[in-house]
């Protein structure tokens, strides 16, 4: 299981002076789910980039497991990064270009080099995973529909077997059901011993899911800390834009009319606490 | 996201260039194009060379930008004298061997479509430098004005025109976007000979047009959305303003036409 570790990492685009991230130190354990959280333009997206060595740092030492790779790193080293991770990009349908879903479930594993069989079980492994059915396999993936679409962009990632799974807001654009079932199903990733990193802007999603948070503001680390912590902060909510998820909203609302509340990161939680104060049973 | 510069990428200024209306610029440009045609000699070649240098200067966008966006084309300028030098015949010869000569008529012709290559090049990066893409198009659309009376669709053709040239930039984050995607999947761009490097543009060809295509309609469904009619007459929210400085800059490039005519024909 690899250790994600950045030192000092700085990146800057070679078209513009400013600096898109300064100075990151952040460690993300194995097998943790982390969150990325930040405005638009945080600098969010350039780390994830760094940590799959899509980009190449200026400054300072990133390391996924045994793979360490600095600014003098060369193309190789970077693709070395990639065999630990997998990056789901915003809108990952946008990807798809093979005329079969199984053809382009089987891009990256191929690129991979893998054997022929090799490819076809890691295939049927990821559509499994993402609970598409098997008889999607030969039509083309521009028929379906967009959640779909999403799944088979999914699956093609899941099916190089990364152990660091990294979505960039995976739910934007989907309706609820889909949505919820994406979620558990990353969830899911994340039991079976994947490291997550999500970036999202759904403060529920962190707060129900997430046991680390990392909270980017004009390309620089804010902090990382745990859920409950940072929603425990609102100053530093508030001065980096965020919003509380409404389960903490409204236990604060309540502590302040005088109801004496534990911390609470989610509407279930919530439910749970008041339901015996209100003499409701607790299911 | 994008990290390369592009070839006629618009550097934006305050120079005396940059506030030229877009027409002048763009009638300039033609005539001087032209004239480049006319030069024949060391002193035209110099005279036109000299003028381009000054109005490069007065753009204020250092040299070395105009290098960068002239440089991609190097190579194809450098074939063509290449193949100027090789295979044309004509005068004393050089240097022969198997299908190649080198002659006198060849080494003048390539020096000549040199130079012709490079200036013309590079007073249309002084214009697209100078002038916002968008700024063209409508002094393209105003130039192409008079060709209505033979019914051809002026508005039509520039708004496609515009379109084109607002979605480049677009299109362009869109491909490093899907690149990514699939360099994150494995894909290895930078390996392989020329074949095996072309059919690896499939993966991101492919979801390149679907997205265009996805973009387009979506566009057109906005547009009519918001009541576009192709056949009304078109208003600009983009006026452009003749000054006195637009007629200067015309007058001046009159003078140069006429120094670099006399040159040819009468001396």
């Amino acid at each position: 299981m690899p250790e994600i570790k950045l030192n000092n990492v700085a990146f800057a685009y070679s078209n513009s002076k400013q600096r898109a991230l300064t100075e990151v130190n952040l460690t993300i354990p194995a097998g943790s789910y982390t969150a990325l959280v930040g405005h638009t333009g945080s600098g969010k997206s350039t780390l994830v980039s760094l940590i799959d060595g899509l980009l190449k740092p200026t400054a300072g030492q990133i390391t996924v497991g045994k793979q360490t790779v600095d600014a003098s790193a060369r193309r190789q080293d970077l693709a070395k990064l990639r065999q630990h991770v997998g990056f789901v990009f915003q809108f990952p349908e946008q990807q798809l270009f093979a005329e079969t879903v199984a053809k382009d479930i089987a891009f990256g594993p191929e690129n991979l080099g893998w054997g022929q069989e090799r490819v076809a079980t890691a295939v049927q492994e990821a559509l499994n995973a993402v609970g598409l059915p098997a008889d999607l396999a030969e039509r083309s993936p521009f028929m379906l529909s967009g959640g779909q679409m999403r799944r088979v962009a999914i699956a093609g990632v899941l099916a190089m077997q990364p152990e660091v799974l990294i979505l960039d807001e995976p739910t934007a654009g989907l309706d609820a059901k889909s949505t919820e079932q994406l979620l558990n199903l990353i969830a899911t990733f994340h039991q079976e011993g994947r490291t997550i990193i999500l970036i999202t802007h759904q403060m529920e999603q962190v707060a129900r899911y997430a046991d680390q948070v990392v909270v980017m503001n004009h390309g620089q680390l804010v902090t990382a800390t745990t859920p409950a912590q940072l929603f425990a902060d609102s100053q530093l909510m508030a001065a980096n834009q965020l919003n509380r998820p409404a389960a903490v909203q409204i236990a604060h609302q309540l502590r302040k009319r005088g109801v004496d509340l534990q911390a609470v990161l989610t509407l279930d939680q919530l439910a749970k606490t008041l339901a015996p104060r209100l003499k409701g049973g607790t299911d | 996201m994008t990290n390369a510069i592009v070839f006629g990428s618009y550097v934006p200024g305050d120079s005396r260039l940059h506030r030229l209306d877009p027409r002048a610029k763009l009638l300039l440009c033609i005539a001087y194009v032209i004239l480049v045609f006319f030069a024949n000699s060391w002193a035209t070649c110099l005279l036109l060379v000299a003028a381009l240098l000054v109005t490069m200067v007065m753009s204020r966008v250092s040299f070395r930008l105009y290098w960068r966006g002239i440089r991609p084309l190097a190579w194809i300028i450098l074939l063509t004298v290449a193949f100027q030098v090789l295979f044309s015949t004509g005068g004393p010869v050089y240097w022969r061997w198997w299908l190649f000569t080198v002659t006198r008529d060849g080494l003048v012709n390539s020096l000549i479509i040199f130079f012709r290559f490079m200036v013309i090049v590079t007073a249309s990066t002084v214009l697209t430098a100078t002038t916002p893409t968008l700024r063209i198009a409508d002094a393209l659309s105003w130039l192409m004005q008079p060709l209505k009376a033979i019914k051809v669709p002026v508005n039509q053709i520039t708004l496609m025109i515009s379109i084109a040239l607002r979605f480049i930039p677009t299109i362009m984050d869109e491909a490093v976007k899907i690149a990514n995607a699939q360099r994150s999947r494995g894909m290895n761009l930078d390996e392989g000979g020329l074949i095996r490097r072309l059919t690896r543009m499939v993966p991101i060809l492919i979801p390149l047009f679907v997205d265009s295509f996805k973009r387009a309609e979506e566009l057109a469904t906005a547009m009519e959305a918001r009541g576009y009619d192709p056949a009304a007459p078109r208003t600009h929210y983009r006026q452009l303003h003749w000054y006195r400085r637009d007629t200067v800059s015309l007058l001046l490039l009159l003078a140069l036409a006429v120094a670099v005519l006399t040159l040819r024909f009468v001396i």
